[in-house]
């Protein structure tokens, strides 16, 4: 069979890729090597609970009546053609960064955050107002501009090594897949999507945004394939000539769009022998854990929406050599966004680095071992910011860098893919392009974004008909 | 068709574009961008839906001449009319 757009992933970039195409009455067809939509922001069921398997948060809260320059949110509102109403987003109350001798409340104000840094680091202020007036405006999307240190130019603004500190652990947590550092640019999209416009959550999870997605990109004509790998991107004279799949058949098409990795869309290339990508890939992964609670985890003195912390005199945002790293992490309660509906379940999660080696090399009964130990482990971290919940667990679930490579195909379990992005999306295979986490931009936005722009480019010409 | 009823066609095509936009009052001597927030990106998605809908090629030199709703009239109209008649 023959289409316009092949799209291999049904994730958050796939399905904006789709929905795009689709809607200008293209013939798309999106394959899914999974059983279910979402890739690294799907859903699943276990032990009668419903759960998301990546989010935390949505960033870029769009507040309603908001006036200004263009937001993510609002681009990805008009170009999807989709209310708000149908993402349901409901803003956070409040999140924190917490470190040993300090805690910096955000909302989705930023004056909150400046006046906590005010307050905290009175010889900081003068320099953070005016590292916010720098990040005021989203840089444009340029194709190559050279790699600018963050740590660098924060230097220039702030003195206090525990605030920049505090300032980037939000950030790297959401995320960079680069360790240690991040490209300026990148941090002033994550600063301007967490601290000035925020967090939101729509009410009945991830599932609610990929419904809209699916219903959409089905209702003007796309078709999907799920439970179908691409096996093999066949490549001759330059140009994808078709895809094999894992169903035992093949589909060619004018045009590939890829969300499945750098890395590992250079694996499925039937052009590339040796992968020289393979050196690009993505370092840092993360266990996740998820615990059902018999109470409000308010009521237990958890009161953030989302808390990133630090325990111990340096944050180090790298891959640690122990298969999971307690001292940082992020705990997550999703009962404490505004929702207008209280959520079914009393729940919290908390996400730590990981070192993907130990758990691909583990055997099963290491693996379980090691799983287990550090799901109480993380369990004791979490309590120590308020009290034992070991008593009020009522299930436990949690899932390991090598879960997500199992259910996603990313490598080594790295959300947020390799550190060498390809800001076109193209991949010297003139009808094949990258998009979603390695096209770019991260996160449930950064994804949809990023397969709203690729469709636009490469999908979607003005001149001439289809 | 007639002027208002091309009017019309492009005002449909805004709203579905940027439903929270007030097209009320637009006026149709006035830049389209300077009374509505619609960036570049939305003026692609006007172009693509005008071939989507109506079957109406506009060639990027062209888009100029769409930035008013008096110049969507007169650039669209003869579009409209060398159809009917085709």
């Amino acid at each position: 069979m023959h289409y316009e757009v092949v799209i291999i992933g049904a994730g958050m970039s796939g399905l904006a890729a789709g929905v795009r195409l689709a809607h200008f009455g293209r013939r798309v067809l999106i394959v899914e090597k999974h059983t279910v939509w979402g890739g690294l922001n799907s859903f699943y069921k276990k032990g009668g609970h419903h759960f998301d398997v990546g989010l935390h948060a949505v960033t870029n809260w769009l507040r309603p009546g908001y006036r200004g320059p263009r937001v993510p949110l609002q681009r990805i509102y008009r170009q999807l053609r989709i209310k708000p109403e149908q993402f349901a987003l409901e803003p956070q109350t409040q999140s924190s960064v917490r470190f040993d001798d300090a805690r910096l409340r955000f909302t989705n104000d930023l004056e909150v955050l400046q006046s906590e840094v005010r307050a905290l680091f009175p010889q900081q202020i003068d320099g953070f107002m005016r590292l916010c007036a720098r990040c005021a405006t989203y840089p444009e999307a340029k194709a190559d501009t050279p790699f600018v240190s963050t740590r660098q130019v924060l230097a220039e603004y702030l003195s206090d090594p525990l605030l920049i500190d505090m300032l980037l652990c939000p950030l790297m947590f959401y995320g960079s897949a680069m360790q240690e550092d991040l490209d300026f640019e990148q941090f002033i999209i994550l600063f301007n999507s967490i601290y000035r416009e925020g967090f939101c959550r729509p009410q009945r999870g991830v599932k609610q945004i990929l419904e809209v997605l699916i219903d959409k990109y089905e209702a003007a004509g796309g078709q999907m394939r799920r439970r179908c790998a691409v096996q093999s991107i066949v490549v001759k004279d330059g140009l994808v000539n078709e895809l094999v799949l894992s169903t035992g058949d093949s589909v060619t098409a004018d045009v590939v769009l890829s969300s499945a990795g750098l890395v590992e869309t250079w694996n499925l290339r039937s052009d590339v022998e040796y992968n020289d990508m393979q050196q690009h890939a993505g370092q840092l992964a993360f266990t996740e854990n998820l615990w059902v609670l018999d109470k409000d985890p308010k009521d237990l003195g958890f009161d953030d929406c989302v808390t990133f912390f630090n325990k111990g005199p340096k944050f180090r945002w790298s891959a640690p050599e122990e298969p999971v790293d307690l001292s940082s992490g992020v705990i997550c309660v999703p009962g404490n966004y505004a929702h207008a509906e209280p959520l079914d379940r009393h729940l919290i999660r908390a996400t730590h680095l990981a070192n993907p080696r130990t758990w691909f090399e583990a055997d099963e009964p290491q693996y379980r071992g090691t799983k287990q130990h550090y799901i109480e482990g993380s369990l004791q971290t979490v309590s120590d910011f308020a009290q034992d919940l070991t008593p009020h667990v009522v299930y436990t679930d949690g899932f390991t860098p090598r879960t997500v490579t199992h259910f996603t195909g990313h490598e080594n379990g790295a959300v947020y893919g390799s550190p060498h992005k390809l800001k076109t999306g193209q991949t010297g295979v003139d009808n094949l392009f990258l998009c979603g986490t390695d096209q770019g931009f991260v996160g449930i936005v950064g994804a949809m974004l990023s397969g709203i722009a690729m469709a636009n480019q490469y999908g979607l010409t003005t001149k001439g008909a289809a | 068709m007639t002027d208002n009823e091309v009017r019309k066609l492009v005002l449909d095509i805004i709203h579905d574009i940027a439903p929270d936009e007030d097209l009320s009052d637009v006026k149709a001597d006035v830049r389209l961008r300077d009374q509505l927030d619609l960036d570049s990106m939305d003026f692609l998605d006007i172009v693509m839906e005008l071939r989507k809908r109506h079957q109406i090629e506009v060639p990027e030199d062209d888009y100029m001449e769409l930035s008013t709703l008096d110049g969507c009239v007169t650039y669209l109209s003869p579009k409209f009319n060398g159809k009917a008649t085709a």
